[in-house]
């Protein structure tokens, strides 16, 4: 309906222009049209009647014009395309193509589609050649002309997986030719299944904070039963974390995006000391089970850089965690920082003294699911995600993670923050 | 649907044929992976679709069968088509028995996620049936497309098939050694890779099929061994970890 007025009115408006622009003309005309009538002894009823056949002609008669204009302009193009062998036309399209007769025979593969599914054979059945369920039913629609589905999703998942978009199209009318175009979707699969691999894994980060609590319940049970002082700390701790993991939660589900879409730099003023020392209260648990000491080397000074707290809390939880983890042995771990001087960059470094890291491994420890070890990192609750998530938030800050590690003399974690 | 078409020549007849081929092998290529996922991630539901799709290959198989004795009565075929024809029995023979398999691992479903198991223990079977299916494939598409030379190396595949079997039940013997909770369902996992090891065999017998109906004759027996050292028995690289 709508449309339709839509329609309406663009005409009027064409016919509207038209009228203005032979406007003069038709002023003049209408004007010689009623004096000769008015001359004539009439009453100005012929004159307007004319006047009325002349703005009709007008309106239609430049539109006949435009029409044979565009006309030409198609035709110089129009001329080749008709001699253009349609296979020409197959073998110019970038995907896979068939092209199948009514009894589902192929009559032409481009060469995308050779590649992807292997050569042709003349007279190959599409239907044995894809022969999965939904395929198998859409192409014997196509071929009877049911209408369903225009296209359907198609998916191979051996030797590699692969998944596409395919649609099947009669070609012309009355050829009996059918054209059957596939679109690769696998990239977009391959982020889809990513995404999901990831968030499914990294619930585990809940974990850490979930036990916490639990640890901090335990104490209140027992030896803390009646010592009002260390339960209004510890219900603040076990507030503090609830929250946080209400939060995390949030976090993990942009997460998953965030590879995709780089974010703009955040501006949020957070103090490096007062963080860094909340998350080494945190993790005093885990830092006790593992037999560690968590050491402080840090400036008086306050040490502010431009970020989100919540994810900078998640970076040095995480680097502190796999400190105590997997460099227990060593006994002790140490946080320091520097840098805050006016445009300086700040650096934090943890530092442990644990078993190090195989040259081998440096460069690819930030990347999902890596483990160095895979049966150490499962025994402490690890899924490989810790560092690259610390590697996403930190390229959300503009900072950078560097790391050295000698073997069985430690490794040592160092984040750089641009100047403020 | 298909059978309402009037069929007017014999290749239209032979071509029918094939795509009702078609038809069951992508049944049958589903169920075994269906079956297989059904298993790794404890989805009754989905073993249950799996064992009802399984009536469809009796079905498509007996409807292959009277097809095939029709054509050959009233067209009394020779040399070549009569190839082809008996040819499509056997195959739609053997996919029906991998379809069998199929269903036979969808019904153990229930019984080995009855108590939730550590994912190493299907790690295993996961590789082996993607070996198993892409050998499948492989002969499947070597039909389609008529490519006898493709074939020969079905039979590298089928050994790569059976050295992962034995590798495979011998990890779950040390799962079962490790913890008797885990012997219930090591059990069924054992069955269950060996389902999916004779579904390996049966692409070997569609594929020597095939090789019959293409050439004329009979697949050589076994190649010599020449070298064994480029055989990559253990898949999966470690490197994959990172990724
Ligand atoms: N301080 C460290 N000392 C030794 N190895 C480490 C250290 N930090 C990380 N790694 C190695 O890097 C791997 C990846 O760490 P991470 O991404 O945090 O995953 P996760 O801890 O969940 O396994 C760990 O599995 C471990 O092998
Ligand atoms: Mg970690």
């Amino acid at each position: 309906m709508q449309e339709e007025q839509g329609a309406a009115r663009r005409l009027l408006k064409a016919a509207g222009e038209r009228v203005a622009r032979f406007g003069p003309v038709l002023v003049a005309a209408a004007a010689a049209l009623l004096l000769l009538d008015l001359y004539l002894g009439g009453t100005g009823l012929g004159a307007a009647l004319a006047v009325l056949v002349l703005i009709v002609v007008a309106m239609l008669f430049p539109e006949r014009q435009e029409k044979r204009g565009a006309e030409e302009r198609i035709d110089g193009g129009a001329r080749l395309i008709e001699t253009l062998p349609a296979t020409d036309l197959a073998a110019a399209v970038q995907d896979p193509l068939y092209i199948f007769d009514e009894a589902g025979g192929v009559v032409y593969a481009n060469r995308a589609a050779s590649a992807a599914f292997g050569p042709a054979v003349p007279g190959l059945s599409l239907q044995l050649k894809f022969r999965a369920p939904e395929m198998h039913d859409f192409i014997a629609r196509a071929i009877e002309g049911v209408n369903g589905d225009l296209a359907i999703d198609y998916v191979e998942r051996v030797p590699f997986e692969r998944a596409y978009r395919v649609s099947a199209t009669p070609i012309g009318e009355g050829t009996r030719l059918f054209v059957l175009l596939f679109k690769d979707q696998s990239e977009a699969r391959r982020i889809d299944r990513m995404r999901a691999d990831f968030i499914a894994n990294a619930s585990h980060e809940l974990r850490t904070p979930l036990a916490s609590i639990a640890g901090f319940i335990e104490t209140l049970r027992g030896p803390a039963r009646d010592d009002a002082k260390a339960r209004e700390a510890f219900l603040q701790i076990m507030h503090d974390q609830t929250g946080r993991m209400a939060r995390l939660i949030d976090d993990l589900l942009s997460l998953s995006r965030l590879e995709a879409k780089p974010y703009g730099r955040p501006g949020e003023k957070v103090d490096l000391r007062l963080l860094i020392g909340g998350v080494r209260d945190a993790l005093a648990h885990l830092a006790k089970e593992s037999g560690v000491t968590i050491e402080l080397d840090i400036p008086d000074t306050p040490l502010e850089v431009a970020g989100h707290r919540d994810e900078l809390v998640q970076v040095f939880e995480n680097l502190l965690e796999n400190a105590c983890k997997y460099g227990s042995s060593g006994g002790r771990v140490v946080v320091s920082a520097g840098g805050g001087g006016p445009g300086e960059e700040r650096t934090v470094t943890v530092t442990d003294f644990g078993p190090g890291i195989a040259e081998e491994h440096l460069p690819r420890i930030t990347e999902r699911f890596y483990r160095v070890d895979v049966e150490t990192s499962r025994a402490q609750k690890g899924t490989g995600l810790g560092l690259a998530i610390v590697k996403h938030i930190l390229t959300r800050h503009g900072a950078r993670l560097s790391i050295r590690s000698k073997l069985g003399e430690g490794s040592s974690f160092t984040v750089h923050f641009p100047p403020p | 649907m298909q059978s309402q078409h009037i069929m007017r020549s014999f290749d239209e007849e032979l071509r029918f044929l094939a795509n009702q081929i078609g038809a069951m092998g992508g049944y049958a290529e589903r169920m075994v992976d269906e079956a297989v996922a059904a298993l790794v991630g404890g989805d009754v539901a989905l073993a249950r679709k799996v064992i009802e799709d399984d009536l469809y290959l009796d079905l498509k198989e007996r409807e292959i069968g009277e097809k095939a004795v029709v054509i050959i009565a009233k067209r009394q075929p020779m040399a070549a088509d009569l190839r082809e024809i008996v040819g499509a029995i056997r195959i739609s023979g053997d996919l029906e028995r991998i379809g069998d398999l199929g269903k036979n691992i969808a019904k153990r479903v229930v019984a080995v996620t009855e108590a939730r198991q550590p994912t190493r223990l299907f790690r295993g079977l996961s590789s082996l049936t993607e070996l198993a299916l892409t050998q499948l494939k492989e002969v499947l598409d070597a039909y389609a497309t008529r490519s006898a030379e493709k074939i020969g190396f079905v039979r590298d595949r089928d050994e790569e098939i059976d050295a992962m079997y034995t590798s495979l039940f011998r990890e779950l013997l040390t799962y079962m050694m490790e913890d008797p909770r885990n012997i219930t369902a090591c059990t069924h996992l054992i069955f269950c890779a060996k389902n999916i090891e004779r579904i390996g065999d049966h692409a070997t017998n569609i594929a020597e099929t095939v090789f019959h109906i293409i050439t004329g004759t009979t697949m050589p027996p076994e190649r010599p061994k020449v070298d064994q050292s480029h055989k990559i028995i253990a898949t999966v690289p470690a490197a994959q970890g990172g990724k």
